[in-house]
């Protein structure tokens, strides 16, 4: 039982944690909108005084934004569709019993591991160099002409590349999910006449319907900040500019802190709309 | 209809061999129940009549026709599972109408049967429900629901009562064998419960290491225990088993008295031995009497109006015409 001393004992000792994470949190976002709302050039003048919401207007109306949002969602979706239909499969076939189990899940899991900048770089320059990549020289092997991936189909190769990290988190999630389907609601599923791909979508898939939203959710929240991928391959260039990096240039390229930082807080609430939503969609779930 | 015939079947699992060769067959209308103690085969012999697992030789015929390869699907006989396998994520009326949803059954044909087998089985109120919102009991009765509106040649019950409460356990075995006297279809029921099987079976199939030791009616069981397997296990409390000098005098290796045939009596009797508990049922008063040089504890069963208490001293006299002598093997000796 918890007395009135112990629990205020134990809010002066959270105190120290709390106070430095909501520091943490706080200290930049008060930043971020500060700067937002001011001309602030570090290059040029530095800050330059009040604006109102001049940088809001702006970072909406140039040329970049919308195509920004637009990159940025088609990345988020394709990742997650890529990760939640491989990992469904995945985590059906890692479920069977096989011979090195063990070995063959550890395998999966390993990109996981592998630094976003790392496997960048290693996508970059041991797959897709349309010289001496791996799969030029595979195309080489059948006659056709080496892809340059990353100019011609810029998207889609970064899509694969925050795809083959993102896979073993999905596949994890899901195979724990699969493994608690019980089995007898599958003989039974047999017993009643339901071939193969019907126990799959009748059983197994409504099974699965809560970790595959939980996998959506979390994954959503990493993705709309995925930088280093783009960063190491494109920079931004060939439509790949999204919206975290169209912030990075702003700040960091045209060193324009208060226009970015306007670009920072429309970055906050579409997470937040993203976020609320999902929520939603998680908790209903939840409710059965 | 459903007459089942197990002939030769046997089943490994690797190099164990669960079931050896084994014959057997169950009527159509019959209730057959397979009982034994658990890891004796029972679940493992009616999964084999399920399909959902293969048999590594032998043949399975369902109505004259072999059924061995058929899938279970195909073979029209419906399971009962041992955790019920409702799916959470269905109504009770989706999981009901499954089975007639994957037989492509048109909608008005399955809200009829739905609604019928509903009727019979008390679950109307319930139709819109999820599982998750079912007692135990009703849950029960929705898997039976699933299984009835296939209209099968044969039910298979695993072990389904073993997850109730004691009450809800004995209105389900009642609600189970009406059932069974409405639809006269073939059940085969699996239990490690021998009042189960005494109570609900036509005929019972007691199994020991995948090997059939007897089968027989209830009674048949009863009276009559093939050996000392049977005898111990059929029959509740169990039968005592006596054996040296006092079986030798009956010209038997071991001989098998029943708590109900022994008669007791404060001052004389051919046993005696002093009482070690006494459990006063109300109708029945059960002694476990030690100290009788005969076997370490013989239990004897006295009406309810019987009084001994924990250190009395007892005497008992068996009924000479109901003793079971069995052989060196274990076997009865007619």
């Amino acid at each position: 039982m918890a007395t009135k001393a112990s629990r205020a004992a134990a809010r002066l000792m959270l105190a120290p944690a709390v106070i430095l994470l909501l520091g943490w949190m706080l200290v930049p976002l008060t930043m971020t909108v500060i700067f937002s709302f001011k001309r602030y050039l570090p290059m040029r003048g530095g800050d330059l005084g009040w604006v109102g919401f001049e940088n809001y207007a702006r970072f909406v109306n140039s040329s970049a934004f919308w195509p920004a949002v637009q990159s940025t969602l088609i990345i988020v979706g394709g990742v997650l569709l890529i990760t939640v239909v491989l990992g469904v499969v995945l985590a059906i076939l890692l479920d069977q019993p096989m011979w090195g189990q063990g070995i063959v899940r550890i395998l999966v899991i390993a990109p996981f591991f592998v630094m976003p900048t790392v496997s960048a770089l290693v996508w970059k320059n041991m797959f897709m160099d349309p010289v001496n990549g791996l799969f030029a020289h595979l195309w080489r092997f059948f006659g056709a002409t080496p892809v340059s991936w990353l100019s011609e189909a810029s998207m889609s190769s970064i899509i694969l590349i925050v795809s083959w990290q993102w896979l073993p988190f999905a596949t994890l999630i899901l195979l724990t999910a699969i493994q608690s389907l019980d089995s007898e609601q599958l003989e039974a599923a047999e017993m009643d006449g339901a071939p193969p791909l019907s126990r799959f979508f009748h059983i197994t898939l409504p099974h699965l319907a809560r970790a595959i939203t939980i996998v959506v959710l979390i994954q959503t929240i990493f993705l709309l900040a995925v930088f280093a991928e783009i960063f190491v391959t494109t920079q931004g260039a060939f439509g790949t500019r999204t919206l975290t990096y169209l912030i990075f240039q702003r700040v960091l390229e045209s060193q324009n802190v208060g226009l970015g930082s306007a670009g920072g807080v429309y970055a906050i609430i579409l997470a937040n709309i993203l976020a609320l939503f999902l929520m939603r969609i998680v908790g209903k779930n939840l409710d059965r | 209809m459903g007459r089942i015939v197990l002939e030769q079947v046997t089943k490994s699992f690797g190099d164990v061999t669960v079931i050896p060769p084994l014959d057997l067959t169950i009527e159509d209308g019959e209730f057959a129940v397979f009982v034994g103690p658990s890891g004796c085969g029972k679940s493992t012999l009616l999964r084999l009549i399920a399909g959902l697992e293969d048999v590594t030789s032998g043949v399975i015929r369902i109505d004259g026709q072999d059924a061995t390869t058929i899938s279970p699907a195909k073979r029209g006989l419906a399971m009962v599972f041992q955790s019920y396998a409702l799916y959470p994520h269905m109504s009770v009326r989706k999981n009901i109408a499954f089975p007639l949803r994957m037989a492509g059954l048109d909608k008005a044909e399955q809200d009829r049967r739905v609604n019928q087998a509903a009727a019979v089985l008390n679950l109307t109120d319930y139709l819109d429900r999820r599982p998750g919102q079912l007692s135990g009991g009703q849950r029960q009765r929705v898997a039976i629901g699933r299984a009835i509106v296939r209209e099968p040649a044969a039910f298979l019950f695993d072990e389904p009562l073993s997850n109730l409460d004691a009450a809800l356990r004995v209105g389900m075995r009642l609600e189970i064998s009406e059932l069974h006297k409405r639809l006269e279809t073939t059940m085969i029921y699996v239990t490690h419960d021998q009042v189960e099987a005494m109570t609900m079976a036509d005929k019972i199939v007691v199994l020991r290491a995948g090997h059939i030791e007897q089968v027989g009616s209830p009674l048949d069981l009863y009276h009559a225990p093939r050996n000392l397997f049977v005898a111990g296990f059929i029959g509740s409390p169990k039968m005592n088993l006596i054996s040296g000098p006092e079986a030798a005098k009956h010209d038997a290796h071991t001989i098998g008295v029943r708590p109900e045939h022994i008669a007791v009596s404060a001052t004389d009797g051919e046993w005696s031995g002093v009482v070690a508990v006494s459990e006063h049922l109300g109708s029945d008063t059960f002694f476990h009497v030690h100290g009788t040089g005969l076997a370490d504890t013989i239990t004897v069963r006295a009406g309810g109006e019987v009084g001994f208490r924990h250190g009395d001293r007892i005497h008992m006299t068996p009924r000479a015409d109901v003793i079971h002598r069995f052989d060196e093997q274990g076997l009865r000796i007619a």
